[in-house]
């Protein structure tokens, strides 16, 4: 099995988030980028579907120069090889571009497999998976929880709200995004670490793959959200502040 | 403005976002002086699209066919670009839900049209229609305009607007009408099998008056014992974010948000969630919010009424002997 995983590169959990003057973007300079941790999952279901059916794991990721360290987290971790889909101002583009870029950079690759997370933790359009199937097209399935593949053709489960799910069947080659939490996510070792350093890291200038310059859509300006509610601050010593929230849920608020 | 807005259901039940959609596409057509038309799809749905019928809305489309009796994305793709290629709107809304995430974007791409997703509000500024969405998991929102001609596709988030805010028609009844749309079974690849749940719901959250709900700052499964012993001096029950339900350190049916339960408690108290928008939609309806964090950035205190910025292996104890105290 041909199977290429989607991993994106945004910034840290915990890093402190500052937006740059007028607002078209985090100031990117001082903070620390991780792989998506949604697409931490994808990548580790590829790993498991290689060793279960053989083939190849390619890490795909678009973004500036340092988006490479996620493809070479893939790499440690057993993908094969890398493809880095190279654009500075890769976070300007809207999800239908970006998709589309996508699609042109894999299409000779002409995989059995696309997977991609869910969603990313800093834009969360939560669309490339199912506009690349589009734009390929290929079937797909999206917040899957399990995979089995048989000759041709997968049966997957999919979630669904409140606790539902349900068994679909799709034919390959198919585009799936996958639900965090499918799996265990596996460390990189010492051994992956270093024979990451022979694999191949293909660049391909985004500019270079001739996608039109047509946004659908451009964000304005991000903003810290005006509060919807006035929070009250309780502050101190541990048992003060256990004691006056205590005192303010039951006499303020009259919850308890 | 021409609103088509596409409702959802499931084995003729309502998907109750749907009505919530219906509130924002309602508020939009008054400050657009538009129109609106309703589309029901499936099969064997009829009473639902008379129901839709009944809130204030222009028309509703009735869009029944056999290959539409269970969803797959190429069967809804196929068939609503051919109603939205029919009825020309300039705007198509949805409910932002799991089915809308798998078609949506595939519709809209289908038409080389874009989508803003997962929308939280939207704001009309001298003719200009600005929609609202969050980003880093809920740290930030961002202003997103369509630049392109429409139609545009726009979904709004769980809890974004209030269904009990919808109004009824006017004079008792829109008009309903049956749309035909063509498909061929070999132009759907998917193949739905059965619905299931994974287990019985063992406990019903949304019963519960007092929630104390675990997130990643709880750090380590060993500790879920303390947050236990909190609710239970609390007479509450324990329940999660979702990594935590992932971790296996809580099960499943214990877990809020989007892919949990829904609740609004009258006492919600978060210890360590960082607030991320799937777990929010889930108990944001809450009475009171108190929130335990590290971080003073984190979301949740967006929300909460009460905020406590520390190390909650430190207030917990003192909670816990604070109700133990005063029980």
């Amino acid at each position: 099995m041909k199977i290429g995983v989607c991993v994106k590169q945004v910034p840290a959990k915990d890093a402190p988030l500052a937006i740059v003057e007028g607002g078209a973007w985090i100031r990117e300079s001082d903070i620390g980028f991780e792989t998506n941790e949604p697409d931490s999952f994808a990548l580790e279901e590829a790993l498991r579907l290689k060793e279960k059916h053989g083939g190849e794991v390619v890490a795909i990721s678009m973004g500036p120069d340092r988006a490479k360290q996620s493809i070479k987290e893939a790499l440690a971790k057993g993908a094969d090889r890398g493809i880095h889909v190279s654009d500075p101002n890769f976070y300007k583009l809207d999800p239908l571009s970006s998709a589309r870029s996508l699609a042109a950079a894999l299409k000779d690759e002409n995989f059995d497999l696309i997977l991609t997370g869910l969603q990313s933790d800093d834009q969360g359009f939560g669309q490339t998976g199912v506009l690349l199937a589009e734009l390929l097209g290929r079937p797909h399935a999206t917040i899957i929880m399990a995979i089995e593949v048989t000759d041709n053709r997968m049966k997957l489960k999919r979630e669904l709200e409140a606790g539902w799910f349900q068994w679909v069947e799709l034919p390959l080659p198919a585009v799936l995004s996958i639900q965090s939490g499918i799996n265990k996510p596996r460390y990189a070792t010492l051994k992956g670490i270093m024979a990451a350093k022979k694999k191949e890291i293909v660049t391909v200038d985004r500019a270079s793959l001739g996608v039109p310059d047509a946004p659908t859509q451009r964000v304005e300006r991000i903003y810290v959200p005006q509060k919807t509610k006035k929070t009250e601050f309780i502050t101190g010593q541990p048992k003060e502040i256990a004691a006056k929230l205590v005192e303010k849920l039951r006499h303020e608020a009259r919850v308890l | 403005m021409k609103i088509l807005l596409i409702t959802e259901q499931r084995e003729g039940k309502w998907n109750g976002v749907s009505f919530e959609t219906l509130a924002a596409a309602q508020q939009i057509v008054q400050h657009t002086k538009g129109s609106l038309t309703g589309v029901v799809v499936g099969k064997g749905v009829a009473p639902l699209a008379d129901q839709l019928a009944a809130y204030q809305i222009d028309e509703v489309l009735l869009v029944e066919n056999d290959l539409l009796d269970r969803y797959t994305p190429d069967g809804y793709s196929l068939a609503l670009r051919q109603v939205i290629e029919s009825v020309k709107p300039d705007l198509v809304l949805l409910p932002h839900t799991y089915q809308v995430r798998d078609f949506a974007p595939k519709l809209a791409a289908s038409m080389n049209k874009g989508m803003i997703g997962d929308c939280i509000d939207y704001r009309y500024d001298n003719g200009k229609l600005i929609f609202v969405r969050q980003m880093f998991q809920g740290r930030t929102s961002a202003d997103v305009v369509f630049t392109a001609e429409g139609p545009w596709v726009a979904s709004f988030q769980a809890s974004a607007f209030r269904a009990d805010l919808v109004t009824k028609h006017a004079s008792g009844k829109a008009p309903v009408k049956s749309v035909a749309v063509e498909l061929k079974p070999e132009q759907i690849r998917t193949k739905p099998l059965e619905l299931f749940r994974e287990a019985k719901q063992a406990v019903d959250l949304t019963s519960a008056p007092i929630l104390v709900s675990v997130g990643r700052g709880i750090k380590a499964p060993e500790n879920i014992a303390l947050a236990e012993k909190l609710a239970k001096a609390m007479h509450g029950e324990i329940c999660a974010s979702r990594p935590i339900c992932d971790e296996g350190w809580l099960p499943m049916d214990r877990q809020i948000g989007s892919s949990g339960q829904t609740v609004a408690p009258k006492l919600y108290l978060a210890l360590g969630i960082s607030g991320a928008i799937q777990h929010v939609v889930g108990m944001k309806g809450s009475r009171t919010i108190a929130a335990i964090n590290k971080d003073q950035n984190a979301p949740i205190f967006e929300i909460a009424d009460y905020g406590i910025v520390g190390d909650l292996f430190e207030i917990v104890p003192a909670l816990i002997e604070e109700f133990e105290k005063t029980a």
